[in-house]
C-alpha cells in the first residue's frame, strides 16, 4: 500500500517547528501547574488523604514519576548492551 | 434463551458453520454470533447450572456468578470487536479459529467443573495457534510451534493437577459430586501443578516468552484476538482458585516491572504491546494475590484491559495492514493520512496509562487502593513505578513513533471502514467506562459497589502528576538526545536459554532417540501399553493391587509421564 510523500501536499500545523515549540511550552506550563496544585492541599482546599505518609509530601507523585521514567530509560539502555542482537539472530545457526 | 447452555458452546458450534457460508452471509454470521451468544449469557441466572452427560461422565458445564459473568461478558465484547475488525479477512481459517478460541475461552470461564475447564483450556490452546500460523511464513510456523508447546505444557500440567487432586481427595471411588472448580489450597502437588498451569497462560516471569515471542508474529487481526483471551482467562482462573495467595502478590509485582525495560528498547510496536500486556496482567495478579478488593480490582482491570489492549493491537494492526510493518523505526508521521486510527490509538494509550476519564483509571485505581489498604509499601512503590513506566512506553512510545515523530514519508490510506468501526466502538467503550465507572463497578465480584468513589480530587491530581511528569521525562530525554534510538534488533529474553544452549544440549541428548524414532514410537505406542496392561490386569482383581490406594497414584504418574514422553518424542521428531 503506502503511497509516499507528495511534494504538493499542504503543510500541517505540526510541520511548523514553531508550533511544536509552542506546544512544548504549553506542556511545561501544565506540568508546573499540576505540581502547584499541591499548594491547595497544603492550605486545606482539598484533602490529599494518602494511605502512606509520603503520598502527602509536596509533589511526591510528580517527582516519583519523573525519576522512575529516567531510571527506566537509563536502565533499559544498559540492558540493551547485554541483550541486543541482530534481527535474524535466531535464524542464524551456530552463533553463540 | 436456552436454559443451562454455556454460551461458549454456542459459539464453538457456530464457528463450524463459518467455512460453509458464502462471503456476505459469513460476515453477517461473524457479527451475529457473538451477539446471539451474549444474549444467551445475559438471560442466564446467577448460579445457573448446565449438566451434560458424555459417555457416562456428567460434566457440569455452567456456573454463573459475578466473577465468571464479568469475564464472560468482556470476552464477548472482545470477540465482537475483533470479528468486526477482521470482517474483511478472506481466510476462513482465521475466522473459525478466532471464534473457536473466543468461544472456548468463554466456555472455560463459565465452566463449573475442572474437567470442562480442562477441555476448554485445550481448545483455547490449539485454536489460538492457528491465528499465528495463518501468517503462513516459515517464521510464523516456527513461532506457532513454540507457542503451542507452551500451551500444551500448560494443559498437561492442568491435567496432572486435576488427577493429583482426585488422588488427594481419596481417589475416584470417594468422589461423590463433580470436581468443582473453586478455591484450591496450595498445600500439595495438586495446587501447585494447577497454579503452574495457570501461571504459564498468565505469563508468569520466565514462563512468559511464548507471549512476547508469538503475539507480534500473528496476523494483523489475529493479534487482536490473542491479546484478549488467553492471559485474561488465566487471570480469571487464578482469581477463582487462588485468590488471596500471598505468592501471587510477589509474582505479580515482578510481572508488572520486568517487561517495561524490554518494552522501552523494543522496536516492533506489537512486541512493545505484548510486553506491556504482561505488565498489565502483573497488576491483575497482584490484585488476585491480595484478595477481597484486589479481586474486584483485578476483574475491573481485566475488563478494561481487554478493550483498550484490543484497541491498541487494532490500531497497530491497522498500521501493519496498511504499511506492511509495525517497526517503530520505519514508521512515523502517519497521522497525516490515518488520523482516525491515530486518535483511536491515543485513546487506547490514554486508557492503558490510566488517565482520568479513561477506563484504565477506573480499574487500576482499585488495585492500587487494595495494595495500600493491605499495607504493602514495597509492592505499592513497584506498581507505581510500573504505572509510570507503562505510560512511558505504551502510552507515549506507541502512538508517538507510529503516528508522529520522524516523518517516514509513508502516506497509507486510512484503515478500512470495518477496522475503523471496531476501533471507534472500542474507543467509545474506553471513554464510556472511564467517564462513568459505575457501569463497570455494578457487575464486579467482591466488595466493590456501583457507588464507589474513584474520582476524588486526591486520586485525580496525584495520577495526573505521575503521568504528566512521566511525559515530561520522555520530552526531556528526547530533546536532550538521551532517549535510546529505535533499532532493528532481536532482544534476547529468557527463551535464549532454551533456544540456544538448550537446543544444543537437547540435540546432543536426543540424537540417539531421533535416530531410532520409529522403534521408540512402536515401543511407546504398542510395547509399553501392552506391558502396562498386562501388569495392570493382574492386580485388577478385587484383592489386587489396583484396589489399594497407592496404585491410583502410580497410574496417575504413569499416565502423565507417558503423555510427557510422547510429547517430547514428538518434539524430537519434529526437530529432526
Amino acid at each position: 500500500m503506502g503511497a509516499d510523500a507528495k511534494h504538493d501536499e499542504p503543510p500541517r500545523w505540526l510541520d511548523d517547528p514553531s508550533n511544536v515549540r509552542r506546544l512544548l511550552r504549553a506542556f511545561w506550563v501544565v506540568c508546573a501547574l499540576i505540581v502547584l496544585v499541591d499548594v491547595l492541599a497544603l492550605v486545606g482546599v482539598y484533602d490529599k488523604h494518602g494511605h502512606f505518609r509520603w503520598e502527602e509530601w509536596f509533589g511526591f507523585h510528580a517527582f516519583y514519576g519523573f525519576l522512575a521514567c529516567v531510571a527506566l530509560v537509563e536502565a533499559a539502555k544498559l540492558l540493551r548492551r547485554v541483550i541486543m542482537r541482530p534481527i535474524d539472530y535466531y535464524e542464524r545457526e551456530g552463533e553463540p | 434463551m436456552i436454559s443451562g447452555l454455556n454460551p461458549g458452546f454456542l459459539l464453538m458450534a457456530g464457528a463450524l458453520l463459518i467455512p460453509l457460508l458464502p462471503r456476505l452471509l459469513r460476515q453477517g454470521w461473524l457479527v451475529a454470533l457473538p451477539l446471539l451468544s451474549a444474549a444467551q449469557l445475559l438471560t442466564l441466572d446467577r448460579g445457573d447450572r448446565g449438566e451434560v452427560t458424555l459417555a457416562g461422565v456428567t460434566l457440569h458445564t455452567l456456573f454463573v456468578d459475578d466473577l465468571s459473568f464479568t469475564f464472560a461478558l468482556v470476552f464477548h465484547l472482545a470477540l465482537l470487536l475483533g470479528s468486526i475488525f477482521a470482517l474483511k479477512v478472506e481466510d476462513a481459517t482465521q475466522h473459525v479459529s478466532a471464534v473457536l478460541y473466543g468461544g472456548a475461552a468463554i466456555a472455560a470461564c463459565l465452566a463449573r467443573d475442572l474437567v470442562t475447564l480442562f477441555i476448554c483450556w485445550e481448545v483455547v490452546a490449539v485454536a489460538s495457534a492457528f491465528l499465528i500460523w495463518a501468517q503462513r511464513t516459515p517464521r510464523a510456523y516456527q513461532t506457532g510451534m513454540r507457542y503451542l508447546a507452551w500451551q500444551i505444557l500448560s494443559g498437561l500440567l492442568l491435567l496432572a493437577g486435576i488427577l493429583a487432586l482426585v488422588v488427594e481427595r481419596g481417589g475416584p471411588a470417594k468422589l461423590t459430586g463433580p470436581l468443582v472448580f473453586e478455591a484450591l489450597p496450595l498445600d500439595g502437588a495438586a495446587g501447585w501443578l494447577i497454579l503452574l498451569a495457570f501461571g504459564i497462560k498468565a505469563a508468569f516471569p520466565a514462563l512468559h516468552t511464548w507471549l512476547s515471542d508469538a503475539y507480534p508474529e500473528a496476523t494483523p487481526t489475529g493479534a487482536v484476538f490473542l491479546s484478549g483471551f488467553t492471559s485474561k482467562l488465566a487471570v480469571y482462573a487464578l482469581a477463582r482458585a487462588f485468590a488471596g495467595q500471598e505468592v501471587l502478590v510477589y509474582v505479580g509485582a515482578a510481572m508488572a516491572i520486568f517487561p517495561i525495560f524490554f518494552a522501552v528498547i523494543e522496536n516492533d510496536l506489537r512486541r512493545v504491546l505484548a510486553y506491556s500486556l504482561i505488565n498489565q496482567v502483573g497488576f491483575m495478579v497482584v490484585g488476585v494475590g491480595i484478595g477481597g478488593l484486589g479481586v474486584s480490582g483485578a476483574a475491573a482491570h481485566a475488563f478494561a484491559h481487554v478493550i483498550y489492549k484490543g484497541l491498541l493491537f487494532m490500531s497497530t494492526g491497522a498500521v501493519l495492514f496498511r504499511t506492511g510493518t509495525a517497526d517503530a523505526n520505519q514508521l512515523g508521521g502517519l497521522y497525516r493520512t490515518m488520523p482516525f486510527t491515530a486518535v483511536c490509538c491515543m485513546i487506547g494509550a490514554a486508557s492503558i496509562s490510566a488517565f482520568p476519564l479513561f477506563s484504565g483509571f477506573a480499574a487500576k485505581s482499585l488495585i492500587m487502593v487494595a495494595v495500600a489498604e493491605d499495607h504493602r509499601p514495597g509492592v505499592w512503590f513497584l506498581l507505581l513505578f510500573a504505572a509510570a513506566g507503562v505510560f512511558h512506553h505504551a502510552g507515549i512510545k506507541v502512538p508517538f513513533f507510529a503516528f508522529f515523530g520522524h516523518d517516514s514519508g509513508k502516506r497509507p490510506p486510512e484503515a478500512p471502514w470495518n477496522m475503523c468501526l471496531a476501533m471507534g466502538l472500542a474507543a467509545a467503550l474506553c471513554i464510556g467506562i472511564g467517564c462513568y465507572p459505575p457501569v463497570l463497578y455494578a457487575i464486579l465480584p467482591g466488595p466493590i459497589t456501583a457507588d464507589y468513589a474513584v474520582y476524588t480530587a486526591a486520586h485525580v491530581i496525584t495520577q495526573l502528576q505521575l503521568l504528566l511528569f512521566s511525559a515530561l521525562a520522555f520530552c526531556v530525554l528526547m530533546l536532550s538526545g538521551r532517549y535510546p534510538p529505535e533499532l532493528t534488533s532481536t532482544n534476547l529474553d529468557v527463551d535464549w536459554l532454551w533456544r540456544r544452549p538448550g537446543r544444543v544440549v537437547w540435540r546432543e541428548l536426543t540424537g540417539p532417540i531421533a535416530a531410532n524414532f520409529g522403534r521408540l514410537q512402536a515401543l511407546l505406542l504398542e510395547g509399553l501399553p501392552a506391558a502396562v496392561s498386562r501388569a495392570v490386569m493382574r492386580p485388577l482383581r478385587v484383592d489386587g493391587l489396583a484396589a489399594r490406594f497407592w496404585a491410583m497414584r502410580t497410574s496417575v504418574l504413569v499416565t502423565v509421564v507417558l503423555l510427557l514422553a510422547y510429547l517430547l518424542v514428538g518434539a524430537v521428531h519434529a526437530a529432526r
